[in-house]
């Protein structure tokens, strides 16, 4: 593996600590963009179909949560939420805020992608007697989604890049496990093109997973 | 369904309908009787509040006043002491499954093939067993002479076939009326002919229908009536060959007279 110093060497020194970032970055990832799109959906739901009041809420949480910067986002999650005596950890905060984060840019694709589905459809739904749920589920979700997909695709890839800022609370994810392999061996080009790569690989996969799902949605046009 | 003290009454009745769009009225007071077994066409220029009424049939539309029965029964609202009150959407939706609309643009659910389009109401709504659900389809399909591309989605067929597709998806459901709404005034004029022909054959087969067209030919060979609209009112109504061969009024001529050379 060659001599202390070196990049293959030291690489190999660190890739314990590495890999376990790099699967925390996974698996907050995954975790944000779970919750995120659920409430997303619902959030969604509220703004298209939901009475006046519920609309209004919604949107005023959604535009707080894109207005403000994430970063800011997880120092609040937090620090914040300890103001108010409830306790988090590091990586329950950040999952916290990002999900916050995700469920607004959700909301707002949902609301997006069920709007632009012609009135026509729900209406040719309707002539047939089917009641809300009924269309919503057979006749404007299936449409919808496939719209969805694109954005659905890129905010999870600004989740992946995101879960870096944890970095900042503490959160060993794959950038600080970097950081801390750089401080032991000062290969600092070399470990984060490294890191790099691992990130670039994780989003590759991503947007491939989104190709593969468009395909299957591929079967009808308009 | 019909409660048998309304048994005289005929299968639609709509009784001094108004509708308003904020404060513009749009209809003002429409008295139509449709019969079982009846094809009643319902001309009228751009504007004048045909869709509408159909709209409203269909409980699309919510109406300001009058009343609307089928089958001696008030559909879409409900009079609790004495104000009327909109129905539950549960209970809109049993009575629109009673009723059938084609509509101009077709709105064939693009994600779903031929028969799946059929098939939808059929299973979901009336609960229907997979297997009887798809004979029904495939019989229909059939009629409409599309049994060859049942397996197509929308994007795969000509417009005319769409809509014809859009018409087996509405008569499967063995609606007791369907409403057809300028179904082929979206079409190409070479593909206006096979839809004609397969509501033409509908109407044979003794299905109530309630027809807005243009197609002045097949008005006068099809409909057992003839209902002209203007204004959001009507203004006339009988056999075609009285409404049109003899019009009553200098705006129904006028009308009439952009489709000269057709009635000689
Ligand atoms: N959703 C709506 N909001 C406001 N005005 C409408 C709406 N739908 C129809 N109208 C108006 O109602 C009138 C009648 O329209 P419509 O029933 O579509 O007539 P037709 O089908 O005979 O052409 C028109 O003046 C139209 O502009
Ligand atoms: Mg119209």
């Amino acid at each position: 593996m060659g001599d202390k110093g070196t990049f293959l060497y030291e690489i190999w020194v660190a890739r314990g600590s590495l890999l376990s970032g790099a699967a925390l970055t996974m698996q907050l990832s995954l975790a944000v963009i779970a919750i995120g799109s659920f409430i997303g959906c619902f959030g969604g739901l509220g703004l298209v179909y939901g009475p006046a009041p519920l609309r209004l809420a919604i949107r005023s949480v959604v535009e707080v949560l894109r207005g403000v910067p994430v970063l800011v986002l997880i120092l609040f999650c937090y620090y914040g939420l300890a103001l108010f005596s409830i306790d988090v950890t590091a990586p329950a905060a950040g999952v916290i805020a990002l999900s916050g984060f995700c469920a607004a840019h959700m909301s707002e694709t949902f609301r997006g992608a069920v709007a632009s589905i012609p009135v026509g459809q729900t209406e040719a739904a309707k002539a047939i007697g089917m009641r809300f749920w009924q269309r919503l589920t057979y006749v404007i979700l299936p449409q919808a989604a496939r719209r969805m997909l694109p954005p659905w695709v890129n905010t999870g890839v600004e989740i992946v890049k995101g879960t870096t800022l944890l970095s900042i609370i503490g959160v060993v994810e794959l950038l600080l496990s970097t950081q801390q392999a750089i401080a032991r061996n000062y290969l600092i080009i070399q470990f984060y093109l490294a890191a790099a790569l691992i990130y670039i690989i994780i989003n590759f996969s991503v947007s491939q997973l989104g190709a593969w799902l468009e395909r299957r949605f591929a079967y009808f046009r308009y | 369904m019909a409660s048998s003290d309304m048994s005289s009454e005929p299968l639609l009745r709509a009784t001094n309908v108004h509708k308003r769009f904020d404060s513009v009225e749009v209809l003002k007071g429409i008295d139509l009787d449709v019969a079982q077994g009846e094809v009643v066409a319902i001309i009228g220029s751009s504007g004048s509040g045909k869709t509408t009424m159909l709209r409203c049939i269909n409980l699309l539309e919510e109406y300001d006043d009058g009343e609307i029965h089928i089958d001696g029964e008030t559909i879409g609202y409900r009079i609790v002491g004495g104000v009327r009150k909109r129905l539950r959407e549960s209970a809109i939706a049993d009575q629109r499954a009673r009723i059938g609309m084609v509509f101009q643009g077709f709105n064939l659910f693009p994600h779903m093939t031929a028969e799946q389009n059929v098939m939808l109401g059929l299973t979901k709504v009336q609960k229907m067993p997979k297997a009887e659900a798809r004979d029904r389809a495939v019989h229909w399909l059939d009629r409409v002479g599309l049994a060859e591309r049942r397996e197509h989605y929308p994007y795969q067929l000509s417009g005319g076939q769409q809509q014809r597709v859009a018409i087996a998806r509405a008569v499967a459901m063995d609606p007791r009326l369907v409403l057809f709404d300028e179904v082929t005034s979206a079409l190409d004029p070479e593909l206006v002919a096979e839809v004609l022909s397969v509501m033409k054959s509908l109407a044979e087969s003794g299905m109530t229908m309630l027809v807005v067209s243009h197609e002045m030919l097949f008005v006068r060979d099809v409909a057992t009536r003839v209902v002209f609209m203007d204004g959001g009112r009507i203004a006339a109504e009988g056999p075609p060959a009285e409404v049109m061969g003899n019009p009553s009024s200098e705006r129904l001529r006028s009308f009439l007279g952009r489709f000269h050379g057709l009635f000689g």
